[in-house]
């Protein structure tokens, strides 16, 4: 229970927070559109080849908006030694870091959905008939995406070239994750729409793994 | 707040090393803290106080050696739940209110009423009338007085003080000096770092000199303290 309630109360004031300043939100969401309009002026696909080329286009501008919007995570949390007033609050060090993933899944998940309609526009992708379908996928992959991205943000907060590190980590590991996320978009992208499960399993199994390896070492990423 | 008996809580440092890299910040440091003791620990810059202080709030964990506390916790009891600390850095968050961070503490704290007892908090701390605040517009002795009423809300059993009146005017140090008497007189063990004497140092029972990691003076006895704590034998 205490992990829960820990949890909750640290979730409300990252979205106190968040919302207050609206620093991270703003910031990813404008890069994240210059992303993609930039992606459109660069070439000018037919119907066909938005269908093979927009799900990775999707998922890369994703994941730049990830490695941009997760940095500050813990590193908000450095300079006023606010960690080590957590570490000695709570009940589960783990709620620290649950409540920064859920506040992280959540910001991803509004810029995704801010992303998607000017996506649909710019290059053509008809998103209507796939909607419940896409929000499976972007709930699985945006929540393997901060999994690992909160994870490396604990370790490098406490690093030197902290803002090099963690784009250094996190894009390679992430290649699966952004492999599986794209095949599982492009088959929603397709003549015929459908619901590639292998891919979406491969995606649960992604994010079931990380989590659970941050529950049981998790203490140890926030120790000095 | 006027503390209701505390549960009284002792530590014992065991050939406590601290290694950053090849340097050490502490060196086989063995003390045994009395339940309900007030030791104030003086010692040039870089002399390991702080890194001691740290160890024993178990937010860093020694190289070598062993930190027990006595009662031991319950094991469905964190150690860190029953330890209060003032640490240089203010540790709260400087884009919320100062009610909406001791709310935050007193809240992950599962204190009963935590609005009842972050009221009385602040009337006591003297920032009642600027309890809505943001901490960021805060003065430095502002943002110590959060610091010292987030460290106390809970009346935690232990208290670790790293100079805990930096930045205070002169009111504010005789506040935080009556307030650690009144803990003290409650039953907390009380651990702080100090430089030179004043109203907060005359309420130790012990004084450490620290010296390049290593203990080098400790004492209880009065004319001790006072030259351990002003480095008279320097």
């Amino acid at each position: 229970m205490s992990l829960f309630s820990n949890t909750s109360v640290l979730l409300g004031k990252e979205l106190r927070t968040e919302f207050r300043s609206r620093e991270l939100l703003t910031t990813t969401v404008v890069f994240i559109l210059m992303i993609v309009v930039l992606f459109s002026f660069t070439f000018d696909p037919t119907r066909e080849e938005s269908r093979r080329f927009g799900p990775g286009l999707l998922w890369l501008a994703f994941l730049f908006a990830a490695s941009l919007m997760l940095q500050p995570g813990f590193l908000r949390e450095q300079t006023n030694d606010t960690l080590s007033a957590l570490r000695l609050s709570v009940s589960d060090p783990f709620a620290i870091f649950l409540s920064k993933l859920c506040a992280n899944t959540l910001f991803l998940l509004i810029t995704e959905l801010l992303l998607l309609p000017i996506f649909a526009v710019l290059y053509n992708v008809p998103l209507l008939g796939v909607v419940p379908q896409l929000a499976l996928v972007l709930f699985l992959g945006s929540l393997g995406l901060s999994v690992t991205g909160t994870t490396l943000s604990a370790i490098s907060a406490q690093a030197r070239m902290r803002e090099l590190l963690l784009p250094l980590l996190l894009l390679p590991l992430l290649t699966p994750l952004l492999i599986a996320s794209t095949e599982a978009t492009a088959a929603l992208f397709a003549e015929n729409p459908a619901l590639r499960w292998d891919w979406l399993a491969f995606l649960i199994a992604f994010d079931i793994i990380f989590l659970t390896a941050v529950w049981l070492f998790g203490e140890y990423l926030l120790e000095e | 707040m006027t503390p209701a008996e505390t549960r009284r809580i002792g530590l014992r440092l065991e050939n406590i090393d601290k290694r950053y890299g090849g340097l050490y910040a502490l060196r086989r440091v063995s003390l045994e803290i009395a339940p309900g003791e007030c030791v104030a620990f003086a010692g040039r810059n870089g002399s390991g106080k702080t890194t001691l202080l740290r160890i024993a709030a178990q937010l860093v964990r020694p190289s070598a050696g062993k930190l027990t506390f006595s009662p031991a916790p319950k094991e469905s009891e964190r150690a860190t739940k029953n330890t209060g600390f003032v640490a240089h850095a203010t540790m709260v968050y400087d884009e919320l209110t100062a009610e909406e961070n001791l709310l935050l503490f007193a809240r992950l704290l599962q204190i009963p009423e935590p609005a009842k007892c972050v009221e009385t908090l602040l009337h006591e701390v003297g920032l009642f009338e600027r309890r809505d605040s943001l901490v960021r517009t805060f003065s430095r002795g502002m943002r110590q007085r959060v610091a010292i009423a987030r460290a106390l809300l809970h009346q935690p059993s232990v208290l670790l003080l790293d100079e805990p009146a930096t930045g205070l005017d002169p009111q504010g140090v005789t506040w935080l000096a009556a307030t650690l008497r009144r803990l003290r007189d409650a039953g907390s063990t009380i651990l702080m770092s100090l430089h030179g004497e004043s109203e907060i140092s005359d309420l130790a029972t012990r004084a450490i000199r620290l010296d390049a990691g290593a203990v080098v003076a400790d004492t209880r006895n009065g004319a001790s303290l006072h030259s351990i704590l002003t480095f008279a034998d320097a």
